[in-house]
């Protein structure tokens, strides 16, 4: 049983347009963000793919590694990047909203909260491209 | 005075924040080389040795099981809502649910396998 | 600047037409005008049959709410000359069933508002005898915020998870519950738990985070939300690990 009410019966209800998403500049960033989450499980599929590849031996491996440099595969993972970039920037951006961190009685600048966000994704992302480039 | 009991959501949105900060942090960088990189021969790719002794340490499958599995639970949650919204077919939540939700799980059951799978 | 201004106003009249239809008036365009002054003008001089709610005019009674150019505004907060040469398109407040020209049902809200219980709640009352309860201006500060709510519903029109579930209970109605969980005097977290954690209560919001932007009073209902998923969350783990615990 819901717990709040749906609107009572009388007065006039436009229908929503299966389109409302464009009706604002702040809705299609919203829609594109909540898209993003598409190309991050299309990410996740290429690289469960790539692990079968490792599981398996050289070759396959080699041949996955052949099917990544098709140019289709690499508009697609260009345009992934763009995605998920977003998403990360706006989920540090968003982070600092759902904590009120309170010292001195005063809440703190969000930049103190999103800040460490991109530090520690700037560091994360080096270690990483450090240990698959270091040979 | 409401008789609805507490929804699980918690659970499911802890695992979407989680999956939410991996597919931040991580998954830029990983694109950024294998994606695009690596293919294109901007950078020396790592050589299947290379990769295979990242990849076989302990650590090394749990940060892939850390890679994979978190953010496919935070497509679920967000293309969930996606699709409650964007197509809305809340009425379809059933349908909706197990489309999103198995797919995430069936995708760290397969991940899991080949990892494991790791020589 | 020129004299007069073109203002589009939607009527509808519920037992005559089956959609709302667009009308077209002309009104004096002042320097120190807003549109309520525009639509009083138009119902003092020129119909007055238009129907329209509105109340204190200077920003905090909440009653003037309504889409002007497609924008949820208080309409006595909102100065004609900022959309010279015009025309200004006045419409009800998006949303909500239109009941009469620019006049919208807001039962649902009410229903919701009183459902996520926006008073003081104790265990036990303290008498009288033995004073006020105190609060710090550290412990007000924490949810002022919150407080500044005059319930004029522009996140409601602003919110599309609200125009597209009318079972979610919506911005304001989560910001003034957070109002009283995080109120020093207050013991009702739990018993508002309860309600706030249904799959229409926090659950349905998606942070598109436009309630916050079109806020006249800067309550930042979204973060209000926000900081509820994080303290539901908690809840739900606790609830888990000491399944037993006392309340």
């Amino acid at each position: 049983m819901p717990t709040f009410t749906a609107y009572p019966a009388q007065g006039y209800r436009a229908r929503v347009s299966t389109y409302w998403w464009l009706g604002r500049r702040a809705y299609l960033k919203f829609i594109l963000r909540e898209i993003s989450s598409v190309f991050v499980a299309w990410f996740v599929l290429v690289t469960v793919v790539q692990i079968r590849g490792l599981a398996h031996g050289p070759a396959a491996y080699a041949r996955i590694q052949h099917y990544l440099q098709n140019p289709l595969m690499i508009g697609l993972n260009l345009l992934s990047f763009f995605f998920v970039v977003f998403h990360a920037i706006t989920w540090f951006n968003l982070a600092p909203k759902a904590m009120a961190i309170r010292m001195g009685g005063k809440r703190v600048p969000g930049i103190m909260i999103s800040g460490p966000n991109y530090i520690a994704w700037i560091v994360v992302s080096a270690a990483v491209a450090w240990l698959l480039l270091r040979g | 005075m409401s008789t609805g009991k507490r929804s699980n959501e918690p659970f499911l949105w802890l695992l979407f924040s989680a999956g939410g900060v991996v597919a931040a942090m991580l998954l830029p960088i990983h694109i950024l080389l294998f994606g695009l990189a690596f293919p294109l021969g901007l950078l020396p790719s790592p050589t299947y040795e290379t990769l295979v002794g990242l990849a076989h340490t302990l650590i090394g499958r749990l940060y892939l099981l850390v890679l994979c599995i978190l953010p496919l639970f935070h497509w679920a949650h967000r293309f969930r809502y996606t699709l409650y919204d964007g197509l809305q077919i809340k009425h379809l939540d059933e349908l909706v649910n197990t489309f999103c939700y198995g797919g995430a799980i069936l995708g760290t059951v397969v991940a899991a396998y080949f990892i494991w799978q790791i020589p | 600047m020129a004299d007069k201004i073109a203002i589009e106003v939607a009527r509808y009249t519920p037992d005559r037409d089956t959609e709302p239809r667009m009308e077209t008036f002309e009104v004096p365009l002042r320097k120190e005008w807003v549109v309520l002054d525009a639509l009083n003008y138009i119902k003092d001089r020129i119909d007055g049959s238009l129907s329209f709610r509105w109340s204190c005019r200077m920003g905090v009674c909440g009653s003037c709410g309504m889409m002007v150019n497609d924008e949820p505004k208080l309409t006595c907060a909102t100065f004609l000359t900022d959309y010279a040469p015009g025309p200004v398109r006045v419409e009800p407040l998006k949303n909500f069933p239109v009941m009469r020209d620019l006049i919208v049902e807001i039962t649902d809200f009410l229903t919701k508002l009183s459902k996520v219980k926006p008073w003081i709640i104790r265990k036990e009352e303290k008498p009288v005898t033995e004073g006020e309860y105190l609060q710090s201006p550290e412990e007000l500060e924490t949810f002022k915020q919150f407080s500044m709510c005059i319930n004029c519903l522009l996140c409601y029109a602003a919110c599309p998870v609200y125009g597209l579930d009318p079972l979610f209970a919506g911005p304001a109605a989560l910001a003034l519950a957070q109002r009283y969980n995080l109120d020093s005097r207050d013991q009702g977290s739990d018993e508002r738990l309860d309600i706030l954690s249904q799959h229409d209560g926090i659950w349905g919001c998606t942070f598109v985070g436009e309630c916050t932007e079109v806020c006249p009073k800067h309550v930042d209902p979204a973060g209000a939300i926000q900081q509820y998923k994080l303290t539901g969350t908690q809840e739900w783990i606790k609830s888990f690990l000491m399944p037993f615990g006392g309340k």
